[in-house]
């Protein structure tokens, strides 16, 4: 039940049209020098990939396509809804420095720190 | 797991209820979990991994769709036999625990996902794509089960 429903209002208003989505699965990693945030999301490629931070939350959105395939469908498990999910930052983040690449469905973030957040050694004078 | 035609219960007439159809159809798969189909699926309670598998037909070849992000495509184990398909593998968890805090939502170990076919295929002719974390097998149907025109002769 991990399905997020935003409303856009259409051009003439009266009917909201409803985009459904699902959060997908995440996991998250930490070290000295940032996070690294791994994002499952089977048929999406680099051009259906929507990433952006605002006040400090960064969204990723995924657009998938199913193969087309020929026939009468005999079972179904998959879900036809695409993927997005929010992440609040931690505010050592350097959001300028965010990189991001996809390999076989699979969404790798790379999330810096800022350089003066890092654990630094203080010299006795 | 029953092999039933899916047919999506969208009601059309009543618009302003389509939340509670989402409702519903999250129901719907929560109550499809293995635990109440039995019958060789106790193993994968405790795996953690059940990919998604989709099955599709026409007249020439059945379709198998599974979803497997992330995984690289020697650890990807498709076999047929007597007419069940099996597609199995392992998602290793390469990182140590050298990293600071984690949290994990993905699944790692071993999956396996079992389908008997509802025809008979040609072995020597299975093929299979790995793209953008969705493995598709084509599995082209055996000569005799595809469907075939009978010519009536009239004398």
């Amino acid at each position: 039940m991990n399905t997020l429903v935003r409303e856009n209002r259409t051009a003439n208003g009266d009917r909201p049209a409803t985009e459904q989505f699902i959060a997908p699965a995440a996991t998250v990693l930490e070290n000295t020098d940032g996070y690294t945030l791994e994002v499952e999301m089977p048929g999406v490629t680099k051009e259906n990939l929507e990433m952006w931070v605002e006040n400090n939350e960064l969204t990723i959105l995924g657009r998938r396509s199913m193969p087309a395939v020929e026939g009468t469908l005999l079972h179904r498990e998959s879900r036809p809804e695409n993927f997005r999910r929010s992440f609040e930052l931690d505010p050592s983040i350097d959001a300028g420095k965010i990189s991001a690449k996809i390999d076989q469905g699979v969404v790798t973030l790379t999330l810096p720190k800022a350089e003066q957040v890092k654990p630094r050694k203080i010299a006795v004078g | 797991m029953s092999l039933i035609r899916y047919q999506t219960p969208n009601s059309v007439m009543l618009p302003s209820l389509d939340r509670w159809a989402s409702l519903r159809n999250d129901l719907d798969t929560l109550l499809e979990l293995p635990f109440w189909a039995g019958s060789g699926r106790q193993s994968q309670l405790f795996s953690g991994w059940t990919p998604a598998l989709d099955l599709y037909q026409n007249n020439d070849n059945i379709v198998a769709v599974v979803e497997l992000p992330g995984m690289r495509k020697e650890d990807i184990e498709i076999s047929l036999q007597d007419g069940t398909l099996t597609i199995s593998g392992e998602r290793k968890d390469e990182r140590n625990q050298e990293n600071g805090a984690t949290r994990t939502e993905r699944s790692t170990g071993t999956f396996r996902r079992s389908i008997t076919l509802p025809t008979r295929v040609d072995a020597n002719k299975v093929s299979a794509t790995y793209k953008d974390g969705i493995l598709t097998v084509t599995l082209p149907k055996a000569e005799e089960a595809k469907p075939k025109q009978i010519q009536i002769n009239l004398n």
